[in-house]
């Protein structure tokens, strides 16, 4: 029996499967030249976008990178939004001028993917601080990987989340690589959550494929911010199922370390944990297909998405 | 009404806006207990607390994107820099976060966060803090840029961005945290994008900012021993920039002199420049002119320092060269 709830299970299936088909669709749009411009796929790393916010209110604050994809859908997005957004049309949740690196939603308190690695940390921590202002429980989330745990702004922001006690978990998505620079030649620590300690707040790695372990993971550090106590590192180990965007073949990536990573695929651990549960594999089936279907709408809302206008844009613009 | 210096003007600013707001607060280097390099922040922190009045460590590039991030979500940060110089190092939450995120976001989030810092030379600190860099902001969409230099502006302007919804860069002056000048007792608000007309002439159109117009009014008082008018036009805000102003001023004397510290090369004065000759050649008589710093990193030694920005003859000798056509 697992200890994590049967609907709540249900739920983290949908949501990883969802990401995954509308990854998976948005790769097939790029190459009919539907979407343009840059497009860093969430396959494989599902589990710790849908663990880590299913573990959250809804009024707890993420921002991510510019693989963001994932945790805007584990937010509750709409998908036709976000494909619209995708498609630069007027319907996006960003009118089309933010794409898919940049797509946001605050109604969802959803500060957005970002172009620049680390730039959200920084921001985050800035949220919890805004929190911290007004007195509210609520929590920010900063998600990004291990490349960006070279960067300055981490540990500044790790740093000053630790002095001023502020209620930020920084979600270190270990996929390994930085592009194509593996992590291990970037840092000489096998767990990147070893650089918690060095800011004095707990540090945690545990196995970013399996949904209900990040999900699991995140409980003690969300009360310990909501209890004022300050920030967490929870690393969660994982990998891509693909190149560093769509059009990077990843084939610096060993074939033997990618099997591996693909044998412990996040949708298929979520479905083996709804099958142990007792729900039948034609449940599961239903599920998907209502997802697939939910996703081509999507497409299709996309295709038939209004471009945003010119004239308006021009009349907008600074003078 | 009262005289009062510069800083003092800022520091009531600031204690009135966070009296009136208590989402509005403060992150700096050493505005706490320190009170401010410049004085700017004294006792704030036993007003209003360290949780509203917060020290940070020298992480200039996170402490901006903190004050990005608690902007997007409502409150009203207002972070200092210690010196314009370092906002080098905060470059991407200033260019690529603060200035972006309405635009990027699809005007879903906005950042009401006010970057307070101070530049300009004088006090012999040398290359690298004594720049003059409003024209690296000036030059990003997103951004408005606020350079008050009376007491009388930086108080209403500072309310004024500090209540404003988007980032706003607020560029004191070393050279004038020290000067003094008539401010009100009651509140009162100066809107950012509007300039100031703080002498008016008829015979030659000066156009500043900041510490350079305490140098055009003293130039002006020289000129008008000589019998010329001069009308001084100190901007206040370069983003949003007062268009209407500067060409109404031309359109009356025919002659343009701009005058700014920065220096020459990309500094604002160009971009002046080639608005006035798109939207009123016609209005002119002769060629505009231009007094600016010079292509140069500041010296530390006093007279290269002096010989590197406008002096005030440079911008007496600037008119009578306007006059002549």
């Amino acid at each position: 029996m697992s200890s994590v709830a049967l609907d709540l299970l249900q739920k983290m299936y949908e949501l990883t499967y969802t990401i995954r088909v509308f990854e998976h669709r948005a790769i097939e749009q790029y190459r009919l030249g539907n979407i343009r411009g840059y497009l860093h796929p969430y396959l494989g790393e599902e589990a710790v976008a849908v663990g880590a916010i299913m573990a959250l209110n809804e009024d707890d604050y993420v921002i991510s990178t510019h693989r963001g994809h994932g945790h805007a859908i584990a937010k509750g997005h709409d998908t036709k939004l976000m494909m619209a957004e995708l498609f630069g049309k007027e319907t996006g949740y960003c009118q089309g001028r933010g794409g898919s690196m940049h797509v946001a939603n605050l109604s969802q308190f959803n500060l957005g993917a970002n172009g620049i690695v680390g730039a959200g940390i920084p921001i985050a921590t800035g949220a919890a601080m805004g929190i911290k202002q007004k007195s509210t429980k609520q929590v920010a989330v900063s998600f990004f990987s291990d490349g960006a745990t070279n960067n300055g702004v981490f540990h500044e922001s790790l740093n000053m989340a630790a002095i001023y006690q502020l209620p930020v978990i920084f979600v270190l998505e270990n996929n390994h690589y930085a592009v194509s620079t593996p992590v291990q030649s970037c840092v000489l620590l096998d767990n990147l959550s070893d650089r918690a300690t060095a800011y004095c707040m707990p540090g945690y790695t545990v196995d970013g494929n399996d949904a209900v372990v990040v999900y699991e993971a995140m409980q003690g550090p969300l009360e310990r911010a909501r209890r004022g106590e300050g920030p967490s590192l929870i690393e969660c180990k994982t990998y891509r199922q693909g190149g560093h965007h769509v059009n990077d073949p990843g084939l610096y990536m060993p074939k033997d370390v990618l099997d591996y990573w693909k044998s412990r695929d996040p949708v298929d651990l979520m479905k083996k944990r709804l099958l142990e549960e007792g729900l039948p594999e034609d449940s599961i089936q239903a599920i998907n297909l209502r997802i697939e279907n939910l996703i081509d709408a999507s497409v299709q809302f996309a295709l038939e998405s209004p471009e945003p206008s010119v004239e308006e844009f021009l009349a907008e613009v600074e003078e | 009404m009262a005289i009062i210096k510069y800083r003092d003007a800022l520091r009531l600013a600031i204690k009135e806006e966070m009296a009136r707001d208590p989402l509005v607060f403060c992150m700096g280097e050493g505005i706490a207990e320190r009170g401010g390099s410049y004085k700017v922040t004294d006792q704030l922190y036993k007003e209003f607390g360290s949780e509203r009045v917060i020290d940070t460590p020298l992480s200039e590039a996170s402490f901006v994107g903190m004050g990005v991030g608690a902007a997007i979500i409502g409150t009203r940060p207002v972070v200092e820099l210690l010196f314009i110089d370092f906002a080098c190092l905060a470059m991407d939450q200033l260019i690529n976060q603060a200035a972006k995120y309405r635009f990027m976001s699809g005007n879903q989030g906005r950042v009401p966060l006010v970057v307070r810092t101070q530049g300009g030379t004088g006090n012999s600190l040398a290359g690298q803090h004594s720049q003059s860099l409003e024209a690296l902001f000036y030059h990003i969409p997103g951004l408005k840029v606020v350079m008050p230099s009376t007491p009388y502006d930086a108080k209403g302007l500072l309310k004024s961005s500090i209540r404003d919804e988007d980032p706003v860069i607020f560029i004191e002056h070393k050279q004038l945290y020290m000067t003094e000048g008539e401010v009100p007792d009651k509140e009162y608000l100066v809107p950012l994008g509007k300039a100031d007309i703080k002498r008016t002439g008829t015979d030659a159109t000066l156009v500043t900012y900041s510490f350079m117009t305490l140098k055009c009014l003293e130039a002006a008082e020289i000129l008008a021993s000589q019998g010329i008018s001069v009308e001084v036009i100190d901007l206040r805000t370069l983003v949003p920039l007062d268009k209407a102003s500067i060409l109404e001023s031309v359109q009356k004397t025919s002659r343009l002199v701009i005058v700014h510290e920065a220096c020459r090369r990309g500094g604002i004065a160009g971009d002046v420049t080639a608005m006035v000759v798109e939207e009123a050649f016609y209005d002119l008589n002769a060629p505009i002119v231009r007094v600016t710093g010079k292509n140069t990193t500041i010296p530390f030694n006093l007279n290269l320092e002096r010989a590197s920005i406008p002096s005030v003859d440079d911008i007496v000798n600037a008119v009578q060269q306007v006059l002549q056509g």
